[in-house]
């Protein structure tokens, strides 16, 4: 039974919570700033940021689903289940929160370009209501993922200074 | 001789006829001019909501065509209204002091087939410059149909600021279809 996660996945948890991080930054500062070149340039990053994040889901799940997880520690069962499901969410939201980004740009008629160089195809057609129906979910999936990463956290936190069961290293490089 | 004279004004007069046939105006509902830009590689569609015009033009005789379309530039929509307010702006379209934009023919030549070329003037924020349109004619059942695309540089009309420059292309494809019926 493996102690820790590999270092593979690692790398990518704390890579896209890092991504998450400016992507959500980046989205909460530019979206009341007044229209600019620079209000482009953030929508133009934020989107790369969250194709990034969508492209290391991916490979994420699939290096999770091909290698095994190290056990949980002992807890009760409530606290068990809440866990699962809290990633459960938290893995989904990695895909879904980008998508719902992808499908309000679409919507918009403002495709994403990634990096400036690829150009994503559009998931649907432009239209007024619907790119404010994305929009709306964009940003309420966004809020979601706040709480459950407060969730997350804090569970970590717990963890380590309350139940003082090590659980923090397992997402550490190690030997 | 003077039946030989009748028939040749009779003829010229004809012929003059069917060279300029009335102008007639351009069904606004289904016209369609759009403008295409990249912005930071992206690219935008916006369409000029307001189109007005009239076109006189008969296939046999392209070079006595005419036509004139007028833009309301304060009708420009990018599917964004803090956007359609930003192009409204001196830097951009100074719709305020320039509400029309419009290109004005007064010869068509034939390409060859359905093109054309279409000689003229496009005059936009106070400039005016001599264009070639290329121009596809389409007969339909009851409207003719005008379709072309033409780049226009934002830099020869004074469209945009150096701010925007950075992350606007100054190339702009402004694509049209106009419908007028018959």
């Amino acid at each position: 039974m493996p102690q820790r996660y590999t270092r593979t996945a690692v790398g990518l948890h704390w890579l896209i919570a890092l991504l998450i991080a400016g992507a959500f930054g980046l989205g909460w500062f530019m979206s009341d700033l007044p229209l600019s070149p620079d209000k482009l340039k953030y929508y133009a990053w934020h989107k790369w940021l969250g194709v990034t994040v969508f492209l290391l889901a991916v490979l994420r799940v699939a290096w999770r689903l091909s290698h095994r997880p190290p056990e949980p520690p002992t807890m009760p069962a409530w606290q068990l289940r809440a866990s699962t499901w809290s990633h459960r969410l938290l893995y989904g939201l990695i895909f879904v929160l980008p998508l719902s980004g992808w499908l309000y740009s679409s919507a918009s008629g403002y495709p994403v370009v990634y990096l400036g160089l690829v150009q994503l195809p559009d998931l649907i057609g432009k239209n007024k209501q619907v790119a404010a129906l994305f929009h709306e979910l964009h940003e309420l999936l966004g809020y979601a993922m706040l709480a459950l990463l407060a969730a997350h956290v804090a569970g970590a936190i717990k963890h380590q200074f309350l139940d003082r069961d090590g659980l923090m290293a397992r997402m550490w490089f190690g030997r | 001789m003077s039946f030989q004279f009748r028939t040749l004004i009779t003829v010229a007069a004809v012929g003059f006829g069917a060279a300029v046939p009335a102008a007639l105006t351009i069904d606004p509902a289904n016209s369609r001019v759009t403008a295409t830009f990249r912005q930071m590689n992206v690219p935008v569609d916006g369409a000029f909501t307001k189109v007005a015009g009239a076109v006189s033009f008969d296939a046999t005789h392209p070079e006595a065509a005419t036509a004139r379309i007028d833009i309301d530039t304060s009708g420009f929509d990018l599917g964004m209204e803090d956007y359609n307010a930003e192009v409204r702006k001196k830097e951009w379209f100074d719709s305020a002091t320039y509400p029309k934009a419009s290109f004005v023919s007064s010869a068509f030549k034939a390409l060859g087939g359905d093109r054309y070329q279409a000689v003229g003037k496009l005059s936009i924020k106070g400039t005016s410059i001599e264009v070639r349109v290329p121009v596809t004619v389409r007969r339909e059942a009851a409207a003719t149909v005008f379709e072309g695309t033409l780049p226009v540089s934002r830099k020869t009309f004074g469209i945009g600021d150096a701010g925007w420059n950075e992350v606007v292309d100054d190339s702009v494809s402004v694509k049209f279809h106009i419908v007028q019926p018959r």
